[in-house]
């Protein structure tokens, strides 16, 4: 289980109503719904998963997030929770709006761009950074628009998006992350966690 | 048709029912299959229904026809619906011809076969007389439900009429109301059975004869519809039927002509002329949002049922559209949803061959129902 999919956990309350969109293979829907008696549904794209997501029981619909967050009504959720996949959208700030319209809250977590190794990787290697939380290369990544946790941070800012807790995951370590240390947590963070509304 | 339909399982169901039509029948045979065993806390019963040519028996060597039932890539020890597991039932919908009533039965006044003087019938009041075979099993609550095409259409009837009678549901490849391309196609299928003159007003059986060819051609032209265009291609393409060149004539040159006039002629010695017309009505009619004031959401409102929609990514006749609609009218009002969209080029019939990517799927919502719900 990922340190990441605890913290998210920790931000929820019990027996609240939850949609996790891009749920994967179900991993965290199932935690969720084990440990937190949380009525948790997901949206996925591919079918392998959501075959697999079935078959534990999750409920799940096939879909695509970037065009299908429509068919959920407003408010319909306690929280949405878009893990690691903001960058990858077409469109994210579409998406994101659509997260906190579908939501009372959300919970968007990201690879860090700023995080040390991705910057020492380009500064001394002069390539591409391929990390952990950032697997890919160049050509066959799925990451259009990648982000610092400043970045995002003034997004939500810009946005007026109400940042109600951010979490920095660094080696398995979290921090508190706010306005007076967000410099230097964006280099020691590899992945930033926003609750947000 | 020629088979007799004795020697089944029938339901005689005695309580009156009143139709939609307005008409009220009573005392009238539902015909049924069953595969598995029931378990003592009638935890596990699962209801099949059947799709517009389909009947109750879906599984095995139909007794009748001494053909495979429709869907034994599903139903059986070991497969998706494991009878070592499940019980499930199949009922004969009402208006059909295989022992349920319908057209082709004897009205005790005339002493001749109904023909068009047999009610008209809706998908509500099939799913209505299906009910009572849960009664009469006494199952308070079947583990699922599920059906494909017409049965599909069956399912969410049933759903929003006896919201608490399934503990899942399973609608495949249907829509919750027919479109125009749906009708245009159920039509052209009527007016080939009633342009020919052997269907005599509906009332051949009165000369021991049938509209075989009228049939036949509807039977092709739903066949059609069934497939897709890249299914039939990779089938057929332009091969010959058994010679080398063509023949310069109207015979069946191609093997697609050969194969849809077997599936034509096959099908009017099972089927009844009257049956086909009476179901592609019901179809017809079909429009689950027009029974609640607010549409298809008020149709769910409240649902405890779990529901996994299943679409085809090659079905034109009832496209991943037509589900997504019901997913969305679901979510609307906060049912318990999941969908999953197959990708194949096996086009509406997909769900009655061997899919494996479709059959793993439904065994594996119903087997976690099951888990969840076993008591």
């Amino acid at each position: 289980m990922k340190r990441e999919f605890e913290i998210i956990a920790s931000l929820l309350s019990d027996h609240s109503r939850v949609l996790d969109v891009g749920c994967g293979d179900g991993t965290l829907m199932k935690f969720l719904s084990k440990e937190k008696n949380i009525d948790v549904r997901g949206l996925e794209l591919e079918e392998k998963n959501v075959e697999a997501c079935i078959s534990k029981g999750l409920s799940v619909i096939e879909g695509d997030a970037e065009t299908e967050l429509d068919q959920f009504p407003d408010k319909s959720f306690d929280y949405v929770i878009l893990s690691q996949t903001l960058q990858a959208f077409y469109n994210p700030v579409t998406v994101l709006e659509q997260l906190l319209r579908i939501g009372k809250a959300s919970i968007v977590s990201i690879p860090n761009f700023g995080y040390w190794k991705v910057r020492t990787s380009l500064l001394f290697n002069g390539r591409m950074p391929v990390t952990n939380s950032l697997p890919y290369k160049w050509f066959n990544t799925p990451n259009l628009h990648m982000c610092t946790i400043k970045d995002f941070y003034e997004l939500c800012n810009k946005k007026n998006i109400d940042m109600k807790k951010i979490i920095g995951i660094n080696n398995n370590r979290t921090s508190s992350i706010d306005n007076n240390n967000i410099r230097f947590k964006n280099i020691f963070s590899e992945v930033g966690i926003f609750l947000i509304s | 048709m020629n088979y007799k339909t004795e020697n089944i399982k029938q339901l005689i169901i005695k309580k009156p029912l009143k139709l939609d039509c307005g008409k009220i029948i009573k005392d009238f045979p539902l015909a049924y299959e069953t595969y598995g065993k029931l378990s003592e806390k009638r935890d596990n019963a699962i209801l099949v229904f059947h799709a517009l040519t389909g009947d109750q028996f879906a599984s095995g060597i139909n007794p009748i026809t001494k053909r495979e039932g429709w869907w034994g890539v599903a139903i059986g020890e070991g497969k998706a619906l494991d009878t070592k597991k499940y019980f499930v039932i199949c009922a004969n919908v009402l208006g059909g011809c295989m022992g349920s009533f319908g057209p082709k039965d004897v009205s005790e006044q005339t002493k001749e076969s109904y023909g068009l003087n047999f009610p008209v019938i809706t998908i509500k009041d099939m799913v209505k007389a299906q009910e009572a075979l849960l009664d009469h099993f006494k199952i308070e609550k079947l583990l699922c439900a599920l059906g494909g095409s017409m049965g599909g259409m069956q399912l969410l009837q049933f759903c929003a009429s006896f919201p608490d009678r399934t503990f899942s549901a399973i609608p495949i490849a249907c829509s919750s109301s027919h479109s125009a391309q749906n009708i245009a196609l159920n039509e052209l299928a009527r007016q080939a059975i009633m342009a020919d003159p052997d269907w005599s007003k509906g009332d051949y059986n009165k000369n021991k004869n049938s509209p075989k060819k009228g049939l036949a051609v509807a039977r092709m032209a739903g066949h059609i519809s069934y497939l897709s265009e890249s299914g039939l291609q990779e089938k057929f393409g332009r091969k010959l039927q058994e010679k080398a060149d063509y023949e310069f004539s109207f015979n069946a040159d191609f093997q697609v002509e050969s194969y849809l006039r077997h599936q034509g002629y096959s099908f009017v010695d099972r089927f009844d002329a009257n049956s086909y017309l009476y179901l592609t009505r019901a179809m017809d009619y079909f429009d689950l949002s027009k029974q609640f004031k607010n549409g298809l959401t008020d149709a769910f409102k409240g649902q405890k049922t779990k529901f996994l929609v299943v679409s085809f990514s090659s079905d034109w006749l009832y496209p991943t559209k037509h589900s997504k609609d019901i997913v969305i009218a679901l979510n609307a009002c906060g049912a318990n949803v999941s969908f999953a969209e197959i990708k194949t080029d096996k086009g509406h019939d997909s769900f009655l061959v061997n899919e494996p990517k479709f059959l793993a799927t439904i065994k594996g919502f119903v087997d976690s129902s099951y888990n969840t719900y076993k008591k």
